[in-house]
């Protein structure tokens, strides 16, 4: 009874020691460094907390966070929304009439993104639609701050059109398909009274 | 009219301590831990125990519908009122103490002996299982560690032969009307200083201290004795219905009682509102820094240090097993008690 007791008090104050030299090591904290910095995992005494809206842990600037769409390097082929798991990427093309005009890459753009929507509420940041991409106009990015007010604000739309313009591109569309369907008419007519 | 300032100035002074331990406690506990603790209410959060007193405050008080509502809303009353008491015989300095009795250790003891009546009546008028337990738990430990506590400071007083808190403080330092002896041979008298300490006088106190130390511990129910409050079991213990202004004073008289315990420590062992410097020849330290700005300043100051080791401790051991509790108690701290008390009456009659 009285060596176990000993012992307890003996072992107290080896505790002690122990939170006494991390209350003295609490004077300095721990730095913002990349995992990328060699000396990440040496920073072993200090307060580790980090004041997340204060101060934010740099992230690679590739991270696995929100989508991004470069909307000028889309060729609007509904390929990432095809393989979209859980659906989230809502995407609606309006024919052209002729090339619009190149991405980055060197690919001809021929149809008009009316409305490209991510629901980041829904997505699951498994960055197939990253993979898919024909033209890498989809990225995921470093920022990962997804906290709103509103649902409605989780979904990013990043098509540049107006309501108008699309509307002014369909009705283009419908022109030219009006022209082409009368000038096969008149083809038709052509060839029957030709026979 | 002097006895009612006097009075508000014992409240106010425990009501910014609350503020003030509560704080210091989460930064150390933060620390300790490699947090930060609270950082948001102001530069380094020293505003948050305002902010969160202001938030007690605001709160609806709550009786639950089965509770014993007489006993439910007097015991935190009981249960501060008990601990302020407690307050009205300790001496601050030479010539300054709210009540000089003449029984100041016995009544403070009795007075403090009053808190377990509340917290009984709390753990039994909420009508809940955990309060109830957590309750009995606490009598149970209070009243088994006070019989240590009271042996320990019995030792003390056989040294003192006195009772009045305010002598055993004087009787520390160079205001003394007796001689005294540095481990009983040396006559530090003049020199005053830590030298003349009680655990210095007589060596044997400082088992004494640690003994009454421990068993302070147990009687503010803090870790590693905290089986009464056990977040873990019992939800919050025997005031886990309080809520609102009740609860801030069942938190107010604990923090009060940490302060008191300390105090009582302090003036029985380690010298009261003396000061811990000696004269040394012409640097006459201990005259200097004696009187009764310097008697607030050091008493003040032993007591925060021994503040906080307690939170030291706190938030450094776990809590103990209630039959680990009562055999330290029983066996470890009662008998090593007794001894103390031995050793001082032959001390008295032999070596002073």
């Amino acid at each position: 009874m009285w060596g176990r007791s000993f012992k307890g008090l003996i072992t107290a104050f080896t505790g002690l020691g122990i939170t006494l030299r991390h209350m003295f090591a609490a004077r300095t904290g721990r730095n913002l460094k990349s995992i990328k910095n060699g000396s990440y995992f040496t920073q072993q005494d200090g307060t580790t907390t980090i004041q997340y809206p204060h101060e934010k842990m740099p992230v690679p600037e590739v991270g696995r966070y929100n989508l991004h769409v470069e909307i000028d390097d889309c060729i609007v082929c509904d390929l990432c929304a095809k393989i979209c798991p859980v659906d989230c990427i809502d995407i609606e093309s309006i024919k052209s009439t002729g090339p619009i005009g190149q991405t980055s890459d060197g690919t001809t753009k021929r149809l008009y993104a009316a409305k490209f929507d991510i629901d980041m509420a829904k997505c699951m940041y498994c960055g197939l639609c990253t993979v898919v991409c024909p033209t890498e106009c989809i990225t995921m990015t470093d920022s990962y701050d997804l906290s709103f007010s509103l649902l409605s604000d989780l979904t990013y739309s990043f098509s540049d059109m107006t309501a108008e313009e699309a509307a002014e591109k369909r009705l283009e569309l419908e022109q030219q398909m009006a022209e082409k369907k009368a000038a096969k008419e008149a083809m038709l007519n052509q060839k029957n009274s030709i026979e | 009219m002097i006895s009612i300032l006097v009075a508000t100035l014992i409240f106010s002074f425990t009501a910014g301590f609350t503020l003030f331990a509560v704080y210091s406690e989460r930064k150390i506990s933060a620390f300790i831990q490699d947090r930060l603790g609270p950082m948001e209410v102001g530069k380094f959060g020293w505003l948050q125990s305002f902010a969160d007193i202001l938030k007690l405050v605001q709160k609806e008080f709550i009786i639950p519908s089965v509770a014993d509502k007489a006993l439910f809303l007097l015991a935190p009353l009981i249960i501060y009122v008990s601990v302020y008491m407690g307050f009205a015989a300790v001496p601050w300095g030479p010539d300054l103490s709210p009540l000089s009795l003449n029984l100041g250790v016995f009544y403070i003891f009795a007075i403090l002996s009053v808190e377990t009546v509340g917290i009984l009546m709390a753990g039994w008028g909420s009508n809940n299982k955990y309060a109830l337990l957590g309750s009995m738990r606490s009598v149970a430990q209070i009243v088994s560690y006070e019989i240590p506590t009271g042996i320990a400071l019995v030792s003390v007083v056989m040294i003192s032969q006195t009772l009045n808190m305010q002598e055993i403080a004087i009787k520390q330092g160079i205001l003394s009307p007796d001689t005294i002896k540095f481990l009983g041979i040396w006559n530090v008298k003049d020199i005053g200083g830590f030298l003349a300490w009680n655990i210095f006088q007589a060596p044997h106190l400082i088992v004494a201290y640690i003994i009454y130390f421990i068993a302070s511990l147990a009687e503010c129910n803090r870790a590693p004795f905290d089986i009464p409050e056990a977040e873990s079991e019992l939800v919050a213990g025997f005031h886990v219905e309080y809520s609102g202004l009740r609860f801030a004073f069942i938190f107010l008289a604990e923090y009060a009682l940490m302060f008191l315990v300390g105090m009582i420590g302090v003036i029985l062992f380690l010298g009261g509102w003396n000061t811990p410097l000696p004269n040394m020849g012409a640097v006459a330290l201990a005259d200097w820094t004696t009187g009764t700005a310097w008697g607030v300043f050091w008493i003040i100051i032993k007591t925060l240090l021994v503040v906080a080791v307690q939170i030291w401790i706190r938030w450094t051991l776990p809590r103990l097993r209630i039959d680990q509790l009562m055999s330290l108690c029983w066996k470890v701290l009662t008998p090593l008690a007794f001894l103390c008390m031995l050793i001082s009456g032959f001390w008295r009659l032999i070596v002073m």
